[in-house]
């Protein structure tokens, strides 16, 4: 009977993690639970829509992705070897590109054959100020010059000229203007990386503009 | 009795091994416009593994890759005419074509996408395209 038992636990074991799964994969993940009293239902639980954090840098067998059953897969490269002793940030690949580059602990070819080509760099910051209190955006060709052509944004994405270019966060979280490269290559939109970007405080006497609305307020 | 405990034991390891939700390195492209009804694994590009190697500009300057996962349609006979990966990935500047598991290295049915995407990472993931 112990044994019996013994099995049930086994199975019961292996059950879980496909449920799990399965959870995991169906969201929001809801469960019924009874209005009894002092019990909170599970729908009113705390980061109901948290997307939990990404584990870092697997290795290819266990990312998700990459097939475990290709015996290749076992033969790329783990990022975290390569990543060894480049400067890290809290979010993209965790690995500061700009400063590895500027460190010179990374010399990527700018030409496919000739490693002694170097890139074409311009040092020319543009700053964009913004209809909000956080810090105004400063686009700086220097980093961008150092990794991209200026084919890769002109025309196509930017007019080369200041203020011509309609932006707002909208857009870039979609993956339009600033958004075709952060947020699928270079570094993501996150609460951390905002000041990436929003890098030139405002001026000590800015206030936000105000509202039609709020000016015309009669209860005021 | 030893039988349950058998497919007990067996659905364990299998549900350790299943897909579960991707962690894939950040920047990580599936392709996979022809390689699942060709019967291939589909193709994974890891850009943090070439960005070590070469700019950006190399493949999306000189080379012309588009910035769109799944959008420069590539086939193999492109790569063995030379374009797209067979730039590179000609037994010259790189291991050769008949590598074949190196870059057909996805699971299965799994779709064209760039991984981890802040557009995928959104609350309510939207794929609509508002045009430029
Ligand atoms: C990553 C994208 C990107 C790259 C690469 C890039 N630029 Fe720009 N460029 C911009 C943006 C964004 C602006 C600002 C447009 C605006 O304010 O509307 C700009 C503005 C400009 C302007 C207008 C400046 C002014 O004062 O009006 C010139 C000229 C320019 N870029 C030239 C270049 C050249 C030359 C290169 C290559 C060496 C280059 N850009 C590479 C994104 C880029
Ligand atoms: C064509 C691709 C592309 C576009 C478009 C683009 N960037 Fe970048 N940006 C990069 C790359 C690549 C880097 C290098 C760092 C990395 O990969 O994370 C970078 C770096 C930066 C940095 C430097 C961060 C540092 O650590 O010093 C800032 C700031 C920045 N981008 C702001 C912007 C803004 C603002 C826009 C839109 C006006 C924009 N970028 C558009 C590709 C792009
Ligand atoms: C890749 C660069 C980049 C990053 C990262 C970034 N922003 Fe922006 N943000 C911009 C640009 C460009 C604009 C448009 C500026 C303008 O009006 O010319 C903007 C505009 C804004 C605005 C004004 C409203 C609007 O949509 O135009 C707010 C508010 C804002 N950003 C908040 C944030 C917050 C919060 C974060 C972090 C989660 C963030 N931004 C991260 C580039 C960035
Ligand atoms: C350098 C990387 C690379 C290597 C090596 C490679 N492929 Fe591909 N292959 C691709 C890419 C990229 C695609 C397009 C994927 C898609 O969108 O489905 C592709 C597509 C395919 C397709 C479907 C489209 C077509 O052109 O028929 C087949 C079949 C295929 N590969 C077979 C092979 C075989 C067999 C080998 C080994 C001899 C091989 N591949 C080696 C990158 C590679
Ligand atoms: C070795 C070649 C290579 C290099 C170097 C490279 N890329 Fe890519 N990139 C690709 C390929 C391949 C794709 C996928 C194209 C496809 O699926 O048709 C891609 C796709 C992209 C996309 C489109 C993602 C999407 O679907 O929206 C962006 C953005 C991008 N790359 C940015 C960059 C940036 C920024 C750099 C430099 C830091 C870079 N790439 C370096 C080969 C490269
Ligand atoms: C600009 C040249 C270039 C292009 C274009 C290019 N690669 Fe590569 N790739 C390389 C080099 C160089 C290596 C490193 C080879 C070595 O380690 O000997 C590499 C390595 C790889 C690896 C192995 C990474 C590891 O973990 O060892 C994969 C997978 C790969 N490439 C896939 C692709 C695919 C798929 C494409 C086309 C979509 C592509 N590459 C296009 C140059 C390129």
């Amino acid at each position: 009977m112990k044994m019996k038992q013994f099995f049930l636990g086994v199975v019961a074991l292996s059950v879980l993690p496909v449920v799990a799964v399965r959870a995991e994969a169906a969201q929001p993940p809801l469960k019924e639970v009874k209005a009894a009293k002092g019990h909170v239902s599970s729908a009113n639980t705390f980061n109901r829509l948290l997307k939990k954090p990404k584990a870092k840098n697997l290795p290819p067998a266990e990312d998700g992705i990459h097939d475990p059953d290709n015996d290749n897969t076992h033969v790329l490269q783990p990022p975290k070897i390569a990543y060894d002793g480049l400067p890290t940030t809290p979010f993209g690949n965790y690995v500061d590109w700009v400063k590895a580059l500027d460190d010179n602990l990374l010399q990527p070819r700018y030409d496919r054959f000739d490693p002694t080509i170097e890139p074409l760099v311009m040092d020319l910051d543009i700053v964009r100020e913004v209809k909000s209190t956080v810090p105004d955006v400063v686009f700086p060709h220097k980093p961008h010059t150092q990794w991209l052509h200026c084919s890769n944004c002109h025309p196509k994405i930017f007019i080369p000229q200041r203020k011509a270019n309609v932006m707002n966060m909208s857009g870039i979280l979609l993956g339009q203007q600033c958004g075709v490269c952060h947020g699928k290559v270079a570094f993501p939109v996150t609460t951390q990386s905002c000041t990436k970007c929003h890098s030139k405080p405002k001026p000590a006497d800015w206030k936000p503009p105000k509202s039609e609305t709020s000016l015309k307020n009669p209860w005021n | 009795m030893y039988k349950s405990a058998l497919i007990g034991l067996l659905s364990m390891l299998a549900a350790m091994v299943l897909p579960q939700a991707a962690h894939a390195e950040y920047g990580d492209v599936v392709m996979n416009n022809y390689s699942d009804a060709a019967g291939m694994r589909p193709v994974v590009f890891p850009h943090w593994y070439h960005r070590i190697r070469f700019r950006c500009k190399v493949c999306h300057a000189d080379l012309g890759f588009k910035f769109k996962a799944g959008g420069n349609k590539i086939t193999m006979a492109k790569i063995i005419d030379g374009q797209f990966c067979g730039a590179c990935h000609n037994g010259e500047i790189s291991w050769s074509v008949e590598n074949c598991g190196m870059c057909h290295s996805g699971i299965s049915g799994t779709p064209t996408h760039i991984d981890g995407s802040t557009v995928q990472r959104l609350v309510a993931p939207t794929y609509k395209k508002l045009g430029n």
